[in-house]
């Protein structure tokens, strides 16, 4: 399938494709990949590559083919697990190479070549298991050709095709020459899952060898013959242009080669890095600032509260809420607000490019393969397919690497450098030109009956839409569905509900960032779900568990966590819990965390937190635990510390100093629970951010009696 | 004019700016990328490395400074991976993106050079200045212990099983029964 992403709403797709994955791409040839620094030959004369993601040598290698990005998510290992369940090779001589941009990458949840939206085992899932069973296929039928037998009397183990019958043996390297030959089958029958013997098992991983020595190759890392290295000076005010400038001191720094304007600001080009921060700090820019150099935290906030009190687009509508409120026996209200936010992935921008009369080599950190190469075409007016990109390991992603920013920086330098470039953001570059998770504000109503139960519940939106800039096409009637998920998906049973959207413009680019709109919307829904809950003088666990009865995989991860952090006994002097849970991105999680409140100071420290989730049929436990437990880190950030303010069109956060991140220091102990499930699977990157916070500002309910209504928690909403 | 130094054992001498800080002349001059740039301000701890045995951040560390000093990067810690810190790190599966793992490392093999067995606090209190976005930190202070174990003189009995592998920690993925084999989730498929 390749339908044009910005023509599909997003969750349509979604929808779409998880109910019939793309059948098997089978490539002719696959062209080798060769990167920067570990340059690997052609294919051997031989060689079996039926398909886009195996490559087997007569010398008996395996090497399999990632499509996706690797951020930490575990998508080196658990692609290969996917691929190799099937193919039966020997796991422990697989290798595994990135893929270059080819339209047989296109991951077939987006329709173009990229990594997020926690799609990558769900959109590869089937495929990758049919290319493994394909290639496993032909080389049986190559045994049982060389050994004049049936099929059906040779299966494939260990990277070896066996008859048992006469227990001869061939290994997959040696038939590799006559596979090649064969004609690719199609409908191989796949196994049954009881049967897999790697795929949901916790497999180490296979990046871990070259994350502990220096030797993973990030996209900063790249080192190419003759290449320079450059910065740029970008206007501090969103949407400043330059004015003018003077490079007579920064050309006079050490180092330095040259300075040139391109879309972005003034480039710095010198021959290392820091030569090139040295001659920026020596540029004399005048800056037009623009029409937003007046924005400001505060009227944003005001502008998105005056937003949320008009009616906007409805996002959901159950019963008639309007009626179920005036019939109600209690009203409640409440508002809340989040800050905007920024990735601060560990590894600043990069991108290293090289432009050439008749192509462009790029290689990138970069989320989405299609869009680099489709950038770098654009800038320099080459076909795409003249575009090489390269992908290295990603120094964290979180949404950011979507963005394509840095990748133009590079190829615009290196086109009026005629050299190789590699441009480096720093942190205060990063962190003041992000693409931020949109600040926004969320009003609620609630009616209970006279026994305390929830019968309405009203919901008003206010934020940037996110999908306005990046796939236009899935906005509709001003409803830009990622920016209410989470609370327009609201799953408890109560008869009347109605949340409306209003689509803002704030000014402030906004992105996609761990979770997108369930970030905060699990922050709104589940703490206001909570207030519910002590307004009808109910357990916040039992009015969960009630109000779910009907959503089973909802009440499964609320009884598991609830269980295994106690709910309900006893805890140590001064701790308290609160629960939330969300489902997202196909998956099912519960939080409770245990908190204690210093009010004197206040401070709030998070002790522990017990994490259920449900994703369906796993491949890789320990990844699924280990995307856990780092999802509710930085979710934890955003709830304790997180904030980008705005003053005179800045950003006034630059690093690590006043945009603190967790640290060892505050970590709590996290428990991971995984419900075991036969169904589709589902995305585990980012459903574990969501929960989070809502859990936290319960549990801190339940210690001081005061509700956390903004983020980040303040000491004064503590005291 | 040159400024020397040892540099993972062995006589290094580069000719830039003296202002310029370790960690660039190591990433761009000497291309040894281990070490990484995180924050520019000793903020984040990617940058961590070993001078005369003490851990560092390299990038507000003029290379001026390290004149006649001995300075340890990650690429420096072992050539075969075989650092017990190194080995805790493969064991526990602890890198997700890997970026500040290199500082994380120094940091760790700095903490237990001077503590062989550091309590909870003690790692907090040493590895409090090294980042992870990803999350990593529960692995991290598990991997710590792990590797203070395996750092540990050896018993009673030293190298009457030279084969035998240390036995796998717990992750603190406690499946839920039935999910999968717990044994399983400690061997592990890919060694």
């Amino acid at each position: 399938m390749t339908p044009t992403t910005t023509t599909l709403n997003r969750r349509t797709f979604l929808k779409t494709a998880s109910a019939g994955a793309a059948g098997l791409v089978i490539a002719v040839y696959l062209p080798d990949i060769s990167e920067a620094r570990v340059a690997t030959g052609p294919t051997p004369s031989g060689a079996f590559a039926p398909n886009a993601w195996i490559r087997i040598g007569t010398d008996d290698s395996v090497t399999l083919i990632i499509d996706k990005s690797e951020m930490g998510q575990g998508v080196v290992t658990s692609m290969a697990m996917l691929i190799a369940e099937e193919l039966e090779c020997d796991w422990k001589r697989v290798r595994t190479e990135f893929a270059p941009a080819a339209k047989e990458y296109a991951n077939p949840l987006f329709g173009l070549q990229g990594t997020g939206g926690s799609t990558s085992v769900r959109a590869m899932y089937a495929p990758l298991l049919k290319a493994g069973a394909t290639a496993r296929a032909m080389l049986i039928e190559a045994a049982a050709q060389k050994w004049d037998v049936d099929k059906s009397a040779c299966r494939a183990e260990n990277g070896t095709v066996i008859n048992d019958a006469t227990k001869a043996r061939l290994s997959f390297g040696s038939l590799a020459d006559a596979a090649a030959k064969l004609p690719v089958p199609k409908d191989v029958p796949l196994k049954d899952p009881k049967q897999f013997h790697l795929v949901g098992r916790a497999t180490k991983r296979l990046d871990i060898p070259d994350k502990v020595n220096g030797r993973a190759q990030f996209g900063i890392d790249v080192r190419v013959p003759g290449m320079l290295h450059a910065v740029v000076a970008r206007c501090p005010v969103f949407g400043g242009k330059v004015a003018s400038f003077d490079a007579t001191k920064a050309k006079a720094v050490r180092g330095v080669k040259s300075v040139v304007q391109i879309s972005s600001g003034i480039g710095v080009i010198a021959d290392n890095t820091w030569s090139a921060m040295e001659g920026r700090r020596a540029l004399d820019i005048k800056w037009d600032e623009g029409a937003r150099a007046g924005l400001n935290s505060a009227n944003i906030s005001k502008y998105l509260a005056e937003r949320a009190a008009q009616t906007g687009a409805v996002a959901r509508k159950e019963g008639d809420a309007a009626a179920g409120l005036a019939g109600a026996a209690k009203k409640i209200e409440a508002v809340y607000e989040t800050p905007f936010l920024a990735h601060a992935t560990m590894e600043p921008m990069n991108c290293t490019a090289h432009v050439r009369a008749d192509g462009c080599d790029v290689w990138a950190p970069t989320q989405f393969q299609t869009f680099s190469q489709n950038t770098a075409a654009r800038i320099t007016g080459l076909k795409p397919e003249q575009v090489n990109v390269y992908t290295t390991f990603l120094g964290g992603g979180f949404g950011r690497r979507a963005e394509q920013d840095f990748i133009s920086d590079a190829v615009e330098l290196s086109k009026a450098a005629g050299a190789p470039v590699q441009v480096t953001w720093s942190r205060e570059d990063d962190m003041q030109h992000d693409f931020y998770r949109p600040a926004s504000y969320s009003q609620f109503t609630a009616g209970l009956d006279a026994e305390g139960w929830p019968v309405a519940w009203t919901n008003s939106i206010a934020c940037d839409s996110i999908m306005s800039r990046f796939f236009p096409g899935s906005v509709k009637n001003g409803l830009d569905e990622s920016s209410v998920e989470g609370c327009a998906d609201l799953a408890y049973a109560i008869p009347n509900i109605l949340v409306n959207y209003q689509l803002s413009e704030t000014g402030v680019p906004v992105g996609f960032w761990r979770s997108v709109g369930h970030s905060q919307n699990a922050f709104f829904s589940e703490c206001f779900l909570d207030e519910v809950a002590a307004a009808g003088g109910k357990d916040p666990y039992e009015l969960r568990r009630r109000l779910l009865a009907k959503s089973p995989r909802h009440l499964g991860v609320v009884e598991l966590a609830g269980t295994k952090a106690g709910w309900g006994k006893p805890l140590p002097a001064g701790r308290f819990r609160g629960i939330a849970v969300l489902n997202s991105f196909g998956s099912y999680v519960a939080q409770v965390a245990e908190v204690s409140v210093n009010r004197k100071e206040g401070s709030v420290r998070v002790h522990r937190v017990v994490c259920a989730v449900d994703c369906g049929r796993t491949v890789n436990p320990d990844t699924i635990a280990a995307q856990m437990e780092g999802a509710i880190v930085f979710g934890l950030t955003a709830a304790l510390s997180g904030a980008i303010t705005i003053n005179h069109g800045r950003v006034e956060q630059g690093n690590f100093d006043d945009y603190p991140v967790l640290r060892m220091n505050e970590m709590p102990t996290v428990e991971v629970h995984i419900v075991p499930s036969e169904n589709a699977p589902g995305g585990v990157g980012e459903p574990g951010t969501p929960p989070i916070a809502p859990a936290v500002c319960n549990a801190i309910f339940a210690a001081t009696g005061k509700r956390i209504r903004r983020l980040p928690i303040r000491p004064e909403d503590l005291a | 004019m040159a400024i020397s130094f040892v540099l993972n054992g062995k006589p290094q001498s580069v000719d830039v700016d003296p202002e310029m800080p370790l960690l660039w002349v190591l990433r761009d001059t000497l291309t040894l990328t281990g070490t990484k740039f995180g924050c520019g301000m000793a903020l984040c701890g990617a940058c961590t490395v070993h001078i005369d045995g003490e851990p560092t951040r390299s990038c507000i560390t003029a290379v001026s400074s390290v004149a006649g000093k001995k300075v340890t990067t990650i690429e420096g810690l072992s050539a075969d991976r075989s650092h017990p810190v190194q080995q805790a790190w493969i064991e526990l599966d602890v890198p997700q993106c890997g970026y500040c793992q290199s500082g994380q490392i120094m940091s760790a093999c700095a903490l237990l050079a001077k503590n062989r067995k550091p309590s909870d606090a003690q790692i907090d209190d040493a590895m409090a200045g090294n980042i992870c976005r990803c999350g990593t930190y529960q692995r991290i202070r598990q991997a710590i212990h792990r590797a203070a174990e395996l750092h540990a003189p050896p018993p009673h009995k030293p190298a009457s099983q030279p084969n035998a592998r240390p036995a796998a920690p717990v992750t603190t993925a406690e499946l839920a029964p039935g999910t999968a084999n717990p044994a399983e989730l400690v061997a592990g498929g890919a060694e």
